[in-house]
C-alpha cells in the first residue's frame, strides 16, 4: 500500500521541522567565514588494489564541528582515519591525492607522523583507556613529549580532565584505574587523554555509539564547548546526532566500484533541510540506510 | 477424531520419557567419568602425602645429605640444585621467548612469524631426553664436565615453546584498538609496546613464565645427561666461601653455575632405584617436596593472576 503524495509532504515537512527544532538547541554557531583548517583535495584511498575511497575533495573549517555521514561501509572512517595518518598502520593501505592542516601536505615525505598525530588527535568507537590509572592515562601524551615535572604534570592532568567535563568527578580517584569507570566517563576520559597533548583537530570515530543515551548527550554537550578551541571532526551514524551537534556535513556514500565517494558538503542545516542531491535527502529523512 | 488426539497425545508423552531418561543416563555417565579423571589427580597427591609425609620433616628441608646408615640427612643441596636451574633456565628462556613472541604476535603473516609458530609447536613436541642429548652435545662435550648451566640451558629449551605460545596469545588478546589509542597520540610503535601493549598483557605473560618454571622444575630427562646430579652441592659453602675469600660476584657466580648441581626430579629418582629401604623412604620424601614445590608456583601464579586482573578491572 502507497500512502497518497500529501501524506507523504506533511511527513516530509514535520521531519524538516522537528529537524529544525533540533538545530535550534544547538549551543555552538556555525560560522560560514571561519578559515579553512583541514582541506582534502582529490584524495584516493586504496587498500591493496581496492579503491575504497574515491575523489574526496573536503574543507574543514577551523574552530566548527564537521559530520561525516552516510551508510555503513562508505568509508566514512578510513577518511577520518587519514586526517592523522591512521591509515599507515595498514599496511596495505596507499593514498593518493593530498590532505593540508594549515596549508602544509601531511602526505609529503619529510612530515613526521608523530607531530601530525600530536596536532591532530583522536577519540575512538569504544573507549579505550589504557590499563593504567586515571592520572597516567592523561600523563600520557605529554610524557610522550617530553613533560616530565610533576607539578606541569598535575596542572595538565587536571586542565584536561576538566575540558572533557570529568574533573569533578574523578579528582578524589586520580589513581585509580581507568577501568573502573562507568563507560561515558571512560569516553570522557579517552577525550582528556587526546586533549592533554593540546591538538589542534580532535577526530572522533562514532564516539558515542557505544554509549547509552544520557552518557551520548554529556558527549554531545562536551563537543559543543570543545568547539570554541578546536576543530572537531566526527564520523556518525546517527543523523539526529549530526543535526545535533555539527555545523557542517559531509555525506558520503558508495558508487557502483564500491568505492565511498562524497556526494554532498554544506552546512549542516543546509544539508538536513534542502539537499542538492536526492540521495542525501533520502538519508537523511531516513528513507534508506 | 479425539481418538487421534490421543494417540498424538500418548505418543508425545512417551517421548519425553525417553527423552528425560536419555538426559538422567546421559548426565549420570557423564559425571560418573568426570569423577574418575579426577581420581589419579587427588590419589597421586594422597598417596604420596601419605608416604612421603613420614619421610619429611625440618631437617629434610635445611641438611645436607648424609651417607647411608647416618640419620638425619635432607635435600638441600636437591632444593638448592633446583632454584639455580630455573633460576638459569628462566634467564635463558624468557628474553628470547619474549621477544620472538612479540614478532610472532605483531608479524603473524611474514615468513619468519610463521615459522616461529611452526618451530614453536615442533620443538614442544620433542621429547625432553633428547633435549638433553642435544645440550650434552653443545655444552657438556666442548665444556668437558657437567654443570648447572648445561642444565639451566636444557630447561630453558623446553620452557621455551610455553613462554612463546602463552606470551603470543596474551599480546594477541590486547585490543588493536588500545596499540592505536597509543600511536594516535603520536607515540612510537617501540614505546607503544613497552607502555600499553606489554602492561596489557603482563598478567598472562607472568603466569605463562611461571607455569613453565614448574614445568621445568619437574623435569628428569633433560639433566640426567647435563646437570648430572651432586649430592655435594652447597650453594651456602660456595656463597659464604667466596665471600670469606673475597672473591667477585662474578667468580662466586661462575663457581656455582659450573658445578653440576642437584636436582629435586634427579635425587627423587637416584633414591628411588638404590636397594636400601631408607633411601627409598626418602625418595617419598623428594616426591612430597618436588609436589609441594611445583603446585605452590602453579597455584599461587593462578591466585595472584586473578587478584591483578581484579585490581585493574578496578
Amino acid at each position: 500500500m502507497s500512502l497518497p503524495a500529501s501524506t507523504l509532504d506533511v511527513a516530509r515537512k514535520v521531519s524538516a521541522n522537528m529537524t529544525m527544532e533540533i538545530m535550534t538547541q544547538m549551543k555552538h554557531e556555525t560560522d560560514g567565514n571561519a578559515p579553512v583548517k583541514v582541506n582534502v583535495s582529490k584524495m584516493d584511498v586504496y587498500y591493496g588494489k581496492f579503491r575504497a575511497l574515491a575523489d574526496i575533495n573536503l574543507d574543514v573549517r577551523e574552530k566548527q564541528i564537521t559530520a561525516i555521514i552516510g551508510p555503513s561501509g562508505c568509508g566514512k572512517s578510513t577518511l577520518l582515519r587519514s586526517f592523522n595518518r591512521m591509515n599507515d598502520l595498514t599496511p596495505s593501505c596507499r593514498m593518493i591525492g593530498e590532505i593540508t592542516l594549515d596549508g602544509e601536505n601531511i602526505f609529503t615525505p619529510g612530515v613526521d607522523v608523530v607531530d601530525i598525530r600530536r596536532r591532530v588527535g583522536m577519540v575512538f568507537q569504544r573507549p579505550n583507556p589504557f590499563p593504567k590509572s586515571i592520572y597516567d592515562n592523561v600523563a600520557y601524551g605529554p610524557r610522550l613529549y617530553g613533560v616530565r615535572r610533576r607539578a606541569d604534570l598535575d596542572e595538565i592532568v587536571e586542565r584536561s580532565l576538566k575540558s572533557a567535563a570529568l574533573w569533578e568527578e574523578v579528582k578524589d580517584k586520580l589513581h585509580q584505574s581507568g577501568m573502573s569507570l562507568s563507560g561515558g566517563q571512560q569516553q570522557r576520559l579517552c577525550i582528556a587523554r587526546a586533549l592533554a597533548v593540546e591538538p589542534e583537530v580532535i577526530l572522533m570515530d562514532e564516539p558515542a555509539s557505544a554509549l547509552d543515551p544520557i552518557s551520548t548527550l554529556r558527549i554531545e554537550e562536551l563537543m559543543h564547548d570543545l568547539a570554541k578551541e578546536y576543530t572537531i571532526i566526527i564520523v556518525t551514524h546517527n543523523m539526529q546526532q549530526a543535526a545535533r551537534v555539527s555545523n557542517y556535513t559531509a555525506m558520503m556514500m558508495i558508487d557502483d566500484q564500491r568505492a565511498g565517494r562524497m556526494i554532498e558538503y554544506d552546512q549542516t542545516q543546509i544539508i538536513f533541510t534542502r539537499p542538492k542531491d536526492k540521495r542525501t535527502e533520502d538519508y537523511v529523512t531516513g528513507r534508506f540506510g | 477424531m479425539s481418538q487421534m488426539m490421543e494417540a498424538v497425545e500418548r505418543r508425545r508423552a512417551l517421548h519425553i520419557r525417553r527423552r528425560k531418561t536419555t538426559n538422567t543416563i546421559m548426565l549420570s555417565l557423564t559425571g560418573l567419568l568426570t569423577a574418575l579423571a579426577l581420581v589419579p589427580l587427588f590419589w597421586i597427591i594422597g598417596y604420596v602425602v601419605v608416604r612421603g609425609g613420614k619421610a619429611i620433616n625440618l631437617d629434610f628441608f635445611i641438611h645436607m645429605p648424609t651417607p647411608l646408615g647416618i640419620s638425619g640427612g635432607g635435600v638441600l643441596s636437591s632444593i638448592e640444585g633446583t632454584l639455580v636451574l630455573i633460576i638459569l633456565a628462566a634467564v635463558f628462556a624468557i628474553p628470547p621467548g619474549v621477544l620472538a613472541a612479540f614478532y610472532a604476535a605483531r608479524y603473524p603473516n611474514r615468513p619468519l612469524g610463521v615459522a616461529l609458530r611452526f618451530s614453536t609447536d615442533v620443538l614442544s613436541g620433542i621429547p625432553s631426553i633428547v633435549v638433553g642429548v642435544f645440550v650434552y652435545g653443545l655444552m657438556v662435550v666442548p665444556m668437558g664436565h657437567y654443570s648447572g648451566l648445561a642444565g639451566g640451558a636444557a630447561l630453558a629449551v623446553i620452557m621455551l615453546p610455553t613462554i612463546i605460545r602463552t606470551t603470543e596469545e596474551m599480546l594477541k588478546l590486547v585490543p588493536g584498538t588500545l596499540r592505536e589509542a597509543s600511536l594516535g597520540l603520536g607515540a612510537p610503535e617501540w614505546k607503544t609496546s613497552v607502555s600499553v601493549l606489554f602492561p596489557a598483557a603482563a598478567n598472562g605473560i607472568l603466569t605463562g613464565f611461571l607455569l613453565a618454571l614448574a614445568r621445568a622444575a619437574g623435569e628428569t630427562a633433560p639433566l640426567l645427561m647435563t646437570a648430572l646430579g651432586n649430592e655435594r652441592f652447597n650453594l651456602g659453602q660456595i656463597v659464604l666461601g667466596g665471600l670469606q675469600n673475597h672473591q667477585s660476584i662474578f667468580v662466586i657466580v661462575g663457581r656455582i653455575i659450573n658445578a653440576p648441581v642437584d636436582s629435586l626430579p634427579l635425587a627423587l629418582w637416584k633414591y628411588a632405584q638404590q636397594p636400601y629401604p631408607e633411601r627409598v623412604e626418602q625418595s617419598w620424601g623428594v616426591a612430597l617436596v618436588l609436589m609441594i614445590f611445583v603446585l605452590t608456583i602453579n597455584i599461587s601464579a593462578r591466585v595472584w593472576a586473578q587478584g591483578r586482573a581484579r585490581k585493574m578491572r578496578g
